[in-house]
């Protein structure tokens, strides 16, 4: 690692201020960026831990709304989801492994975007809104391409608002190596309709699958979607699977999330 | 009743106690005072011309020591090989020179090209970006028959061919296996790839150089399975030190697998630096280092022909085959493919004509050499995914078209040169059928179905030559040592006793199991018994752990030292008890005098041996201390039948594991438990490569496996609990133990059990056009070998 | 430099660091507690588990400095106060679950977190718990059965 500057705020206006010097970069749970420092592939002057905000951790719900904080852990949203919104919960309690999930958090994950993460699949289907220290973005707006977000510089996510849906799964197919999501699929179906969500698959990143949603609106069974096939072009190919098996995927993922919803 | 002591006993690792508690010492763990840490700028590249290495402004970096570069080495040695092969044309193989650091060119992506020292590892990484490289990048030499084609880019200019050798085994016998294919009622032919792996020991490599100018004398620190071989190797062939002013020492290992065999740059660098800035100078590789340096092993590619009678008697076998050695020789790399592989491939079977062509190829890609198996899982997958080929060509069973073929007779000598001194194949076949449920298959089989899911099932046998190995053979063979091991065995005054052995454990157990053999032989308990390995300075020249030789060649060693231990001690006791040597019985720690009640102690006579008051001085030395070297006649010849059935998703392709039973003949057995230990492990690492692992190089020479992110390393859930026996047990003939040797068993048993239970699977649920899959059998590939 | 102040196996130890010490680091070089390893650069070997505020974590993917006042809990503090093996680790001796040793810290301490919020695990939740900690030697068998005879229950899974 590039030597660095260490600072731990515990209040989220701190973190903002810290955030506004030069080269400072945020840090959530760690457990993407420092794996990124030891390569030598970022080189910030200064880390803002977000890990001392005890404003930004924990699960609540209100009026039909899960709010996660965003420093919450994957753990603490696997316990703190189940009761409400159990297919999050799930998805939650499966990324990475157990020692990740205590330290990764919710909005680090998001505002990283990996193509493979799982996070924004949740966050795309449930159509919620990722609250920051200055706005509320909808998920719609939120993801724009591989690594890439609508944050500006030194935004934090503070929360994430998800609408629980009245039906919801997430299906996972993992890349064996790094346990990623080769293809992953969230489905939510609420009173506005049904939204699929598709990570790992899409050079992209994550997507929305309009062609199965539409589909599942008028038939939300399985056998709605049997015969849907996801284009191969723009997928990814690597050495775990050609565009063409990612997009065979998408098809086989989306009809076991609806099995499972 | 499970015994509770000495050989046989299932007794608890005295040495888990410090792993659990986090008291092991690995070389990482060792800091000495002043120590000055090391980074290496490694090739980025995987071919190039180095035309220039300006380190000015890298050594004016804060604590950079020292910076070193090719030039620096340019009058020392280069890291030696150890095995000379001879080809088929009589020419002895293509030998590059394999400097420390790259000089004139880099050959494959982490070629070291300097090494910087500096007061931290962070100062000394810093510094090794800031040196300017000036690198002419060449066409990357990847493939293997691109390698061979002409005006193929040439990864050592001087050698003018990629080609290392083109061996032929035996060549005698090519035109006679011609025929018989020829003739054959029926051939099968099949092409595969045994995949590139990467062993990926837990621990990465450590190197600790110390040096005392006071004594002249170097140490290493290391992480090896044979330090004695690298004291050997480093100090004779490339920084010219003897061997009396060099200690090497291999202190706790975590796990080798054979990676950790071979000599290595690093260790080189670091006891050279030690000296030259008269400081220790330690490095430690980085998990992504290990990936580019550490050698790698199989990747083979291989066209394997077997020719069959109306019954299934199998006439002939024709193997080709493309062999990677990749940018330089490392240690044993060129007898993996030869001796350690043409030599098994007439498996359990007795098939009257054998040839073996392999072809070794450079490449701009890591050094491969030995990993867990080395050369007879090759032989073992070729040979057993070409039998059941077969036999579902021929329509014969695969348990019955194996026992239509088993050499049944012993001493058995192969086509391919070895003789199998003995083995039961029926026995462990019939032992695989009764704990693999094989009867109850059609019925898990129908459940499967039910889940929507297809269930596959796969068995092999296999083969292995262990214990090596014969010196004089060996030597014959290209080998450039010696292939003994060694012991001393030292009693202490109050009876206790120290073995310093040449053979190093890093999991095995060694610390357990050769106590309880010593234990055994004298009636003692095995807390009496110390066993000591793994230091240069204390332990005689011994050539390490590797090839599943540990108890065939270096317990053998010890037990014969013990023997001259015992039988000195029973002079000893005969002259205190005044009776005649030959009436002296050892039993339960006692000698006695046969056939009267007159006994003394075992700590009684090794008293006597140090404080020789009472004691025949004119005939006899005082001490109790004995050294043995011990080289085995023969190779040993593991042996068994291994099963796996497995369900494949017919949506996704992803292949699951439901069952694994191992039936094995390891001869006779130490410790059952540690035993089934190494079998468990051996199939994990089976499993890995049939299922998972791939190390993946692209066009140009990058590889594109090079973390744990992309390259699958086998975990809990992708495998399942194992039925293991080895209870059919022929021991070994020509060992005093009657020991084989168990600790590659599951990795050459296990791949071919798994592919031949997909391809069942595949078949059995309607896809009878898939004949083969490469490994691994991920998901993407079961599934686009679906489709057609 | 900055001062980092924590509880290491119930002992309150300080040190300076640098912003980018890891508290792996801060643990092996700075209080000498080797014990905890590291075996990769990605943080998915699971060598270097260790608790923190009882929760498992890779102390390779953690700051030192984001540990300032945590407790920290490492294989050098799992055995029972007289110094005799605890449970998981009297298990992984008597089921021959470690052989080379090098993963086993990390294995000890997963398992541990393990049993703490699931005390009767099944077989496969074992093997899934333990996705983050990689093992070469054993293939795993042997690791799964001590962590159930750990925790009380019959050890079912396949046979010796």
């Amino acid at each position: 690692m590039y030597a660095f500057e260490f600072t731990r705020p515990k209040t989220v206006a701190e973190a903002v201020a810290a955030l506004a010097g030069e080269d400072a970069q945020a840090l959530g749970g760690g457990q993407t960026l420092i794996p990124t420092l030891k390569q030598r592939l970022a080189s910030p002057g200064m880390l803002v831990s977000l890990a001392g905000i005890a404003a930004m951790r924990g699960v609540s719900v209100a009026g039909g709304t899960l709010t996660v904080g965003g420093g919450t852990t994957h753990a603490a949203v696997a316990r703190g989801a189940a009761a409400a919104f159990p297919a999050l919960a799930a998805l939650a309690g499966r990324i990475g492994d157990p020692a990740v999930r205590n330290r990764g958090t919710i909005g680090g994950s998001l505002a990283n975007n990996d193509p493979s993460a799982c996070y924004p699949a949740a966050v795309l289907a449930a159509g919620a809104s990722v609250v920051t220290d200055r706005r509320e973005i909808a998920a719609d707006d939120f993801f724009r391409g591989m690594f890439a977000t609508a944050l500006e510089a030194g935004e934090i996510i503070t929360a994430v608002r998800f609408p629980v849906p009245q039906r919801a799964a997430y299906a996972k197919f993992v890349q064996p190596a790094s346990r990623f999501a080769l293809v992953g699929v969230f489905v939510a179906k609420s009173a506005a309709g049904v939204r699929v969500a598709v990570t790992g698959a899409s050079e992209g990143g994550v997507f929305r699958w309009t062609q199965a949603e539409a589909a599942l609106a008028a038939d939300f069974r399985p056998e709605a979607v049997r015969g849907l096939r996801a284009a191969a072009a723009g997928m990814i190919g690597d050495l775990h699977g050609s565009p063409e098996y990612r997009a065979h995927l998408v098809g086989v993922m989306t009809a076991r999330a609806v099995a499972a919803a | 009743m499970p015994k509770d002591s000495g050989i046989g006993a299932s007794i608890k690792r005295r040495e888990d106690v410090r792993f659990l508690t986090g008291r092991g010492r690995y070389t990482d763990d060792i800091n000495l005072r002043g120590q000055a840490h090391v980074a290496f700028l490694r090739s980025n590249v995987a071919h190039g011309r180095l035309r220039g290495v300006d380190t000015a402004a890298a050594a004016a970096m804060p604590g950079v020591v020292r910076i070193f570069t090719g030039e620096d080495f340019a009058a020392v040695g280069g890291l030696p090989c150890g095995w000379q092969v001879t080809g088929r044309d009589g020419q002895v193989m293509k030998e590059p020179k394999h400097p420390v650091l790259a000089h004139g060119k880099v050959r494959h992506v982490g070629d070291p090209i300097a090494a910087v020292v500096a007061e931290t590892y962070e100062q000394a990484r810093d510094a090794a970006e800031a040196i300017a490289v000036d690198i002419e990048s060449l066409p990357a030499v990847v493939d293997m028959a691109a390698a061979l084609a002409p005006g193929s880019a040439l990864v050592h200019d001087d050698l003018g061919t990629n080609l290392c050798y083109d061996w032929g085994f035996i060549e005698d016998s090519k035109a006679a296996v011609a025929a018989a294919i020829a003739a054959a009622h029926h051939v099968t032919t099949l092409d595969l790839v045994n995949n590139r792996l990467i062993p990926n020991a837990m621990e990465p490599r450590v190197a600790v150089g110390d040096y005392n100018s006071a004594s002249g004398e170097s140490t290493l620190y290391t992480t090896s399975q044979n330090p004695h071989v690298i004291r050997l190797l480093m100090g004779a062939f490339v920084l010219g030190i003897p061997e009396h002013k060099l200690r090497v020492v291999a202190p706790d290992v975590g796990g080798g697998f054979g990676s950790k065999i071979f000599h290595y740059a690093e260790e080189a660098l670091c006891t050279f630096a030690a000296r030259a800035l008269n400081r220790p100078v330690k490095w430690t590789a980085q998990r992504s280092e290990s990936f580019v340096t550490d050698a790698h092993g199989r990747d083979h590619v291989t066209r394997i022909e077997l020719a069959l009678d109306r019954d299934g008697h199998f006439l002939a076998i024709r193997t080709s085959t493309l062999a990677n050695m990749g940018a330089y020789l490392s240690t044993f790399a060129p007898s993996v493919p030869t001796y350690l592989h043409g030599t098994l491939m007439a498996g359990n079977y007795k098939t009257p004509h054998i040839y073996v062509n392999v072809k070794a190829v450079f490449t701009n890609t890591v050094p491969v050499d030995a990993y867990r198996g080395a050369g007879r899982p090759e032989a073992t997958f070729q040979l057993e995914r070409v039998i059941d080929k077969a036999a579902r060509e021929m329509g014969i069973d695969p348990v019955e078209i194996r026992r239509r073929n088993f050499v049944d007779a012993f001493p058995y000598q192969t086509p391919v040169a070895v003789a199998y001194d003995t083995g039961n194949y029926h026995a462990t076949m019939d032992k695989l059928v009764t704990i693999a449920d094989l009867a109850g298959f059609e019925k898990r089989r129908a459940a499967s179905a039910a889940k929507g899911l297809l269930r596959g099932l796969g068995l092999n046998c296999y083969i292995e030559a262990c214990g090596i190995a014969p010196s004089h053979l060996v030597g014959q063979l290209g080998a450039r040592a010696g292939l003994y091991e060694s012991a001393t065995v030292r009693v202490n005054a109050t009876g206790g006793i120290v073995v310093m052995t040449g053979s190093h454990s890093h999991g095995q157990g060694h610390e357990t199991t050769f106590a309880q053999v010593i234990a055994d032989m004298i009636g003692i308990p095995e807390a009496q018994v110390e066993i000591v390995h793994g230091d240069t300075a204390n332990a005689p020249m011994g050539m390490g752990t590797y090839g599943s030789r540990s108890l065939a060649v270096g317990g053998s060693a010890m037990v014969r030292a013990a023997n001259k231990i015992i039988s000195k001690a029973r002079k000893i006791a005969a002259h205190l008890m005044e009776a005649a040597e030959g009436d002296i019985e050892l039993k339960d720690g006692k000698f006695r005098v046969a056939g009267t009640d007159k006994s003394v102690d075992w700590g009684a006579v090794c008293l006597a041996a140090y404080v020789p008051h009472n004691y025949p001085l004119a005939e006899l030395e005082p001490g109790l201390e004995e050294t043995a070297f011990y080289d085995p006649a023969n190779f040993t010849f593991p042996a068994g039948a291994y099963a796996c059935e497995v369900e494949v998703d017919p949506e996704t392709g992803r292949v699951t594991i439901d069952r694994f039973a191992a039936a094995d003949d390891f001869g006779n057995i130490v410790n059952p438990m540690v035993v089934d230990g190494q079998v468990h492990g051996g199939i994990g690492q089976g499993i890995g490569q049939a299922l998972l692992e791939r190390a993946v190089y692209d066009a140009n020479g990058q590889l594109l496996s090079g973390t744990y992110m992309d390259y699958a390393m086998p975990r809990a859930d992708d495998l399942p609990s194992y039925v293991v026996d080895h209870s059919c047990a022929t021991p070994c003939t020509h060992n005093p133990l009657g020991v084989k040797g168990c600790g590659e068993a599951g990795a050459i048993g296990s791949p071919p059990a798994v592919v031949n239970a997909v391809i069942d699977a595949l078949h059995r649920g309607g896809h009878a056009h898939v004949t083969h899959i490469d490994m691994p059998l991920s998901p993407a590939r079961v599934w686009a070998a679906m489709q057609g | 430099m900055a001062k980092v102040a924590m509880t290491v196996n119930g002992k309150a130890v300080s040190g300076e660091v640098e912003g980018r010490t890891l508290l792996v680091q801060f643990l092996r070089e700075g209080l000498g507690l080797t014990g905890t390893h590291v075996g990769c650069d990605t943080s998915q070997c699971g060598a270097c588990v260790v608790h923190i505020d009882g929760a498992a974590v890779k102390a390779c993917a953690v700051f030192a400095l984001d540990a300032e006042g945590a407790s920290v809990r490492t294989i050098e503090g799992m055995a029972n106060a007289d110094g005799s093996l605890s449970a998981i680790q009297q298990a992984f001796q008597d089921h021959h679950a470690l052989q080379c040793g090098f993963c086993t810290p990390g294995m000890v301490m997963s398992a541990a977190a393990l049993l703490a919020e699931n005390p009767k695990p099944t077989e496969r939740e074992v093997r899934e718990y333990l996705e983050g900690n990689l093992c070469r030697c054993t293939g795993y068998h042997n690791i799964v059965k001590a962590i159930m005879a750990a925790s009380g229950q019959e050890v079912a899974i396949a046979a010796e």
